[in-house]
């Protein structure tokens, strides 16, 4: 592991560089056969108004993926990422309007966990429509 | 209905191993759109202190969630999958998954909760490799809606 931030170098507060991601359905088909979760709420818009949905939403997975990229992006390595979890609090709507969403991630630094191991908690925030998508989303960072 | 709390602390017999190709890495890295070469070319992996591609952060979940069929599809739970939503997602990694690597998964259910007329149930699927070193645990939370009118 070989993260190119130094954990001397880094403070409580310390901002990640934000990122927009946008989904579409085009995105939303390649993840599906990526991933193998075929659920049809994330292509079938009938389907996913026949349950209760206002469209066709991401996959929960794929804007995890996508908020953890400011992170790895930041910290060089994907390998020093210790931990990652998040809370589904709302959809990604995505409309069939030939734009789509986007999801926009910004991070900071919210705690230095441990000076032997360089150990950092990196609280993210996902929000697409102007709404959060993710709660609780952490990461645990090892850096240099 | 809900669950059968009788089934908290079920484990089931570790899956088949699961092997991880540079191609199949590469596919789930282009899905998520992420250009990081660590994901595609193994000299970027290794100038990392890598043996060989690895995978980004999530993609262990490829392999948690086909795993977790078996308590997802357990006729004996008989969890309605068809009103299942997925609550929380969270990794701890003791390294990342890399290509070459024969992944298999021991998945247990770890607390079954009844909420507002939902069932909550909490899937761990403990990832190993060949050498039955750990990699991952991934932590799953299925938020199983109540039907309408109950």
């Amino acid at each position: 592991m070989t993260a190119k931030i130094s954990y001397d170098e880094v403070e409580v507060g310390t901002e990640l560089p934000a990122r927009s991601f946008p989904v579409n359905r085009a995105t939303l088909v390649q993840y599906a056969g990526a991933s193998g979760d075929f659920n049809p709420i994330h292509w079938n818009e009938k389907f996913a108004r026949e349950v209760g949905l206002p469209d066709v939403i991401a996959h929960g997975m794929f804007t995890m993926a996508s908020a953890v990229r400011v992170v790895t992006d930041w910290a060089g390595d994907p390998g020093a990422v210790v931990e990652y979890g998040v809370r589904f609090t709302k959809p990604v709507v995505v409309p069939n309007d030939g734009t789509g969403a986007l999801i926009e991630v910004s991070a900071k630094v919210a705690a230095k966990l441990d000076d032997d191991e360089r150990t950092v908690r990196v609280d993210v925030t996902a929000v697409s429509a102007g709404q959060k998508v993710l709660g609780m989303s952490r990461a645990v960072v090892r850096l240099a | 209905m809900a669950l059968d709390q009788s089934f908290v602390g079920r484990t089931y017999p570790p899956t088949a191993p699961y092997e991880v190709g540079r191609e199949k890495i590469r596919e789930f890295a282009e899905a998520v759109g992420d250009p990081n070469p660590v994901y595609t070319d193994p000299d970027a992996a290794k100038a990392l202190g890598h043996q060989d591609v690895i995978a980004p952060p999530t993609f262990p979940f490829v392999i948690t969630f086909k795993a977790s069929g078996q308590v997802v599809l357990d006729p004996e739970l008989g969890l309605d999958y068809g009103r299942v939503v997925h609550g929380d997602q969270k990794f701890s990694y003791t390294r990342p998954v890399r290509a070459g690597d024969r992944l298999s998964v021991t998945v247990t259910i770890e607390a079954i909760k009844s909420l507002a007329g939902n069932d909550v149930i909490d899937v761990r699927g403990e990832v190993h490799d060949e050498s039955g070193e750990h990699v991952v645990t991934a932590l799953m939370k299925l938020v199983a809606r109540a039907p309408e009118g109950e």
